[in-house]
């Protein structure tokens, strides 16, 4: 047998035990909204787990981490820099965030803003913002498929069909299973990585350089400057560094669909729990990050950072170690995707498209809505993935800056009395406009300071003056009449 | 909602001092550490230590709400 059939069909057989496993998760359980979106809220300490590293790890982190290290240097610090962090941030944040969740019945990131400002035009707007900026980051998972599958195949299957196959495999579990489709996944899909990332991540600098010590010791006596910020970047500094781990240690969280893994909890309790174990699985992160140094000896003058990884895996091992990898890598793709249509598409028909252009739809039919745009979306994020040449990545940096400026109104909304509806829609406004103006026109970072962090900044200050001129309407979560209308009834009585 | 209790804020506070604002300390390539440049090592060295001011706040939270309203804090 070709090398290319080999690896092929361990990827394959990889792909579709990992598939499998989503379909049948949805066994002895009726789908209906609340079973599809946040699993009737059953999950133990390591189903939370499995789903939040699930989606945490995506294809953005495991090629372009190791792509940073490669053509940047010392600023891809800035990801285990961030990582501990953004989970101690979860550890206030998302404990309250459940109780609410709970007691609402809240399914969604836009529901706890509806239930917390009683606007259904805020929270539409929140709804809005998470899916346009998910639709990049669904096209980013994608298009990283693609190039994993055709790697891994040595070019025998050519990206677009990969990517076809794939992504059709994720929608059809998300359709079938939900969210216990999406945590079943990632039982296969944690095990297989953490196993090869640890293996690669010690391996591969122990074969070029007989140990992780001296890659380093070559690598700080031949290009000193690449370790250390700004590595071989111009204007990626100490200053960046702050600002971007500061940005997205809060604004990480922000994500609508870790809103939707937190509700699936079954005590807030879990939550912390997890929010204290979490920082430990960023060490794959760093094994990661090994690989790619590594190439900046092995494979100097590679055009594709982000293929660093991949092709130094085929350059050292046999073609069944990079079926392995191709299949690990693939479901790595896969199920940040399936998360991410699965909270686009409930965010689009539960607190879009209902309140304002069909209130009268029932709870079912939102459900039959949101696996149609399940659908939608997939197409959607195929279409930009194969016909659009231009790079999203700047999109998908834009949506980490835009979906952290929901921060002000989560974090006001759990601990502040005086935060007004108005403050907070006008803060996100202007924070996502300022993002959006300094990044598309080329200026992050903006004198040395991440632009979703100046952001973030004016944003609160807005929200602050805004709040103090204009006059509460609802100043917590504990007024009935604004409670979730159809939802809550039909999910208190299970919990 | 209940605010987190000042002695678990402070524990948050130390992995955030320690790995962000203080970049220029420890952002070089010498002393080596188990091989890995100092910031490598430094930012894995907290990878281990955020879990144990974590763990910290969670007992100061624990603690605190065993206080307040009994067994109710206990998870089902």
């Amino acid at each position: 047998m070709s090398p290319s059939i080999i690896a092929l069909t361990i990827t394959s057989i990889i792909v579709l035990i990992g598939s499998l496993l989503g379909f049948l998760a949805r066994f002895h359980h009726k789908m209906d909204l609340e079973q599809w979106t946040v699993a009737g809220r059953g999950f133990g300490l390591v189903l939370v787990w499995l789903l939040m590293a699930g989606e945490i790890y995506t294809t953005f982190t495991f090629l372009g981490a190791s792509g940073w290290a490669y053509s940047r240097g010392g600023p891809v610090l800035y990801v285990i820099g961030y990582a501990p962090l953004m989970y101690v941030v979860s550890f206030y944040i998302l404990p309250p965030v459940w109780e609410v969740g709970r007691k609402h019945g809240l399914q969604t990131q836009a529901d706890f803003f509806q239930v917390r400002y009683g606007s259904k035009y805020l929270a539409a707007f929140v709804a809005l913002v998470g899916v346009v900026f998910l639709i990049p980051y669904l096209q980013i998972q994608v298009t990283g498929l693609g190039l994993i599958v055709e790697v891994a195949s040595f070019g025998g299957i050519h990206r677009s069909l990969a990517m076809i196959i794939g992504v059709s495999l994720v929608a059809g579990f998300v359709f079938v299973s939900g969210i216990r489709g999406v945590a079943w996944v990632s039982v296969i899909k944690d095990a297989l990585l953490l196993a090869t990332v640890l293996f690669i991540g010690i391996a591969i600098p122990r074969i070029y350089f007989g140990g992780i010590g001296k890659m380093f010791a070559a690598l700080a006596s031949a290009k000193p400057d690449h370790l250390v910020m700004p590595g071989s970047t111009t204007n990626l500094g100490h200053l960046w560094y702050v600002s971007s781990v500061f940005m997205t240690a809060v604004g990480f969280y922000m994500w609508p669909q870790y809103f939707a893994a937190t509700f699936t909890a079954k005590s807030a309790k879990i939550i912390q729990r997890n929010a204290i174990i979490m920082p430990l699985y960023s060490i794959t992160m760093s094994l990661v990050l090994f690989v790619g140094f590594c190439a900046v000896l092995v494979l100097p003058n590679l055009s594709n950072g982000d293929l660093a990884l991949l092709t130094l895996v085929r350059k050292t091992f046999p073609a069944w170690f990079l079926g392995i990898i191709g299949g690990a890598g693939a479901l790595t793709a896969m199920l940040p995707a399936a998360i991410q249509l699965l909270a686009g598409a409930t965010l689009y028909a539960k607190n879009l498209f209902r309140p304002i252009f069909a209130p009268r739809m029932t709870d079912q039919q939102v459900a039959g809505l949101a696996r149609i745009m399940v659908f939608v979306l997939t197409l959607g994020a195929l279409f930009f993935a194969i016909f659009t040449s231009v790079s999203l990545v700047s999109l998908l940096m834009l949506g980490y800056a835009g979906v952290a400026q929901l921060f002000p109104g989560v974090i006001l909304g759990l601990f502040s009395k005086r935060v007004t509806t108005a403050g907070v829609f006008a803060g996100l406004i202007i924070g996502i406009s300022i993002a959006a103006l300094l990044m598309l026109t080329g200026h992050d970072p903006y004198y040395g300071l991440n632009a979703g962090f100046i952001a973030l900044g004016i944003n609160f200050t807005v929200t602050a003056l805004v709040s103090a001129v204009t006059p509460v309407r609802v100043g917590g979560f504990e007024q009935p009449s604004l409670a979730m209308s159809a939802s809550t009834a039909s999910s208190s009585n299970r919990v | 909602m209940t605010r987190p209790s000042i002695g678990s804020i402070l524990l948050g506070l130390i992995p955030f001092a320690a790995t962000c604002f203080s970049v220029s300390l420890w952002d070089r390539i010498h002393p080596m550490i188990f091989g890995l440049p100092f910031n490598f090592f430094w930012l894995v060295l907290w990878l281990f230590l955020t879990p144990v001011c974590m763990w910290g706040a969670y007992h100061c939270e624990v603690s605190r709400t065993k206080g307040d309203r009994g067994e109710e804090g206990s998870s089902r």
